[in-house]
């Protein structure tokens, strides 16, 4: 079995290959086509000619873009994203703080999301057509259109200020409380997505002849959906899953400015607005480098769940 | 037995009884809303009862007001109308959403057609590029273009949301045409003597203009919550142009004090956007075969 997966597993890792390269021309592109200096940026316009040219050297800004890219992937791949031009600290140490809060949050509405969307998309597919169906569909297409950030302010609104249940935002030294709103806010896309993912995914299995003669053979109706049909539509779900942590992560930056949430998204907002490019790229990079990883692992898991996939690729 | 009656009996029904009904009323619904937004938008200096603009000589007295029947909506931090802003604000939306998503319909086609058509290297790099273009979350990659620009605005969102946009349209294009170059009628097309460029656009892109249809219809919708999105982060719009998303993040500041200022241009974006995703679910269902039976 291990060895069966060994192989396909194998082409996938590779087949990330020149995405990566794809992406690391594209992040460093970022700078290479940036308008305006990056150490005048830095530094101030009446800068200490002396300081801007040893500036150029250290970050081989004087040297053409192609040597720049090599230069820069070489400290790239050594760990070394560079050092923010405000902070005046590595980029790598900054972004280590911030990604505990991001990944809390990530979990979070991960978690919301597949319980609330898994457990609504099985329960519209029990009665198709019907009531039920119709209005939990209806909250899910709602789901999708929301924009989070508004979505964020009204739950803090209605839960934080009024109610007075949970704190309005901020990280709270962690505590549990603080997590609720934001991840709610930051689940809701995903939550409607694989709501109706699960919902079709089941219906498209129901139809098949081993779902029938289960219930030829009188099971219950809920143990032919969860035992023998769900199973085989968790495929499509995982997918989704997966995809689904993209929507989570560009949520990241919104949802974080709503709540005043210490991670990744709100720091790469900041950068943007003070216009600290290191910073940029090393925030654009991770966010890309989790989502592809994210969709390796959902690959992946398709090969464990999926034995037909192994053999065909 | 429990598996009686309405379990057996159920198959029947699954064949989706509730949707012909279920996909009107999502048609009807999606359309209608669509209808109110763009007519409201286009229609906003005739309906707007204010000058969006106007700050009121007497500002503390009209400052953050709840609504009432002189402003249906409430006023913000400077007195002006919020229906005259939301409407204002509805034509930037609208305008932005549509106008970015014919630009990346054009492009996406273009370039899906020649990539699916032609083969080789030009489908080779195609599928390269979008590989590195959608393994960024969209809006991060957004975030990180604007970046580039000295200064942000709605041209430099227009022109991010086409970079990034694109990819979508153009894999579904090249899927059709993959899909369909070698049927009989495109061959005897070819044989018959009929050039390239007639067989894309007569005998190709006729056939893939269904699902285009469903992908830019959702599209405007994603062009419209990313501009807000980008202009609530203050790196979309910039005064003095109104979007809701910049409204957004005026009204955050007020949120406690006057909800009205946050909600309604929120409430105005998710009606939108509902509309345009119901619509665009109606179309796929009658449009794009693949999706008939969910």
């Amino acid at each position: 079995m291990l060895a069966d997966l060994l192989e396909p597993a194998a082409k996938r890792v590779l087949a990330l290959l020149p995405v990566l390269l794809g992406v690391s021309l594209l992040v460093f592109g970022l700078t290479a086509v940036g308008l305006g200096d990056p150490v005048r940026a830095m530094l101030g316009q009446r800068a200490d000619p002396e300081l801007v040219e040893q500036l150029r050297r250290d970050y081989a800004l004087d040297r053409p873009v192609p040597a720049r890219y090599l230069a820069w992937m070489s400290r790239l791949v050594r760990g070394d994203l560079g050092t923010s031009y405000l902070q005046q600290r590595p980029v790598t140490e900054i972004i280590a703080e911030r990604l505990p809060a991001t990944v809390r949050l990530a979990v979070g509405a991960t978690v919301i999301s597949v319980l609330l969307g898994m457990g609504a998309g099985v329960i519209a597919a029990l009665r198709p057509g019907r009531f039920l169906d119709q209005l939990l569909m209806s909250v899910a297409v709602l789901g999708i259109s929301t924009p989070v950030f508004w979505l964020g302010m009204m739950l803090s609104l209605l839960f934080a200020v009024w109610l007075g249940w949970l704190p309005v935002s901020g990280y709270g030294d962690g505590a549990w409380a603080n997590l609720v709103l934001p991840a709610l806010t930051l689940a809701a896309v995903h939550t409607g997505t694989i709501a109706r993912m699960t919902r079709s995914s089941l219906l498209e299995v129901v139809r098949q002849e081993y779902i029938q003669s289960a219930r030829a053979k009188g099971l219950a109706e809920w143990r032919v959906v969860v035992k023998h049909a769900l199973r085989n539509a968790l495929i499509p779900v995982v997918t989704v899953i997966g995809i689904g942590l993209a929507d989570l992560l560009v949520g990241a930056p919104l949802t974080e400015t709503v709540f005043a949430w210490p991670g990744i998204g709100r720091m790469l907002v900041a950068a943007v607005g003070q216009r600290d490019l290191p910073l940029v790229m090393g925030a654009v990079l991770v966010f890309a480098v989790i989502y592809v990883m994210a969709n390796l692992l959902v690959d992946l898991a398709y090969l464990v769940i999926d034995p037909r996939i192994r053999r065909d690729r | 037995m429990t598996a009686s009656a309405s379990t057996l009996a159920r198959p029947r029904r699954e064949g989706f009884a509730g949707t012909g009904g279920h996909r009107r009323g999502r048609l009807i619904v999606g359309a209608t809303l669509v209808g109110l937004f763009a007519a409201s938008a286009l229609l906003a200096p005739w309906l707007a009862p204010y000058d969006p603009a106007a700050v009121p000589a007497a500002l503390s007295d009209t400052m953050l007001r709840p609504p009432e029947i002189a402003h249906p909506l409430g006023t913000d931090a400077l007195g002006r109308d919020l229906l005259s802003r939301v409407l204002y604000g509805g034509r930037v939306s609208l305008a932005l959403g549509l106008g970015v998503e014919v630009v990346i319909a054009a492009l996406g086609v273009a370039i899906g057609l020649l990539a699916g058509y032609y083969g080789g290297w030009r489908d080779s790099l195609l599928m390269r590029v979008t590989d590195v273009v959608m393994a960024f979350p969209s809006l991060i990659l957004a975030i990180g273009l604007i970046a580039v620009f000295e200064q942000p605005g709605l041209d430099k969102v227009a022109l991010v949301l086409v970079a990034l946009g694109w990819t979508t349209i153009a894999r579904v294009v090249r899927g059709e045409v993959l899909s369909l170059k070698e049927r009989d009628y495109v061959q005897a097309a070819r044989a018959l003597g009929v050039g390239h460029t007639t067989v894309l656009l007569r005998h190709l892109l006729p056939n893939a203009v269904g699902p285009i249809i469903v992908a830019a219809t959702i599209g405007v919708g994603g062009n419209m919550i990313a501009e807000a999105g980008l202009s609530f982060l203050g790196l979309g719009a910039q005064a003095p142009t109104i979007s809701w998303g910049s409204m957004l993040a005026e009204g955050q500041t007020f949120l406690v004090s006057a909800p009205w200022v946050a909600f309604f241009p929120g409430a105005a974006l998710l009606t939108a956007v509902l509309g345009i995703n119901l619509l665009g679910d109606a179309l796929r269902d009658l449009l794009d075969p693949r999706f008939k039976s969910q």
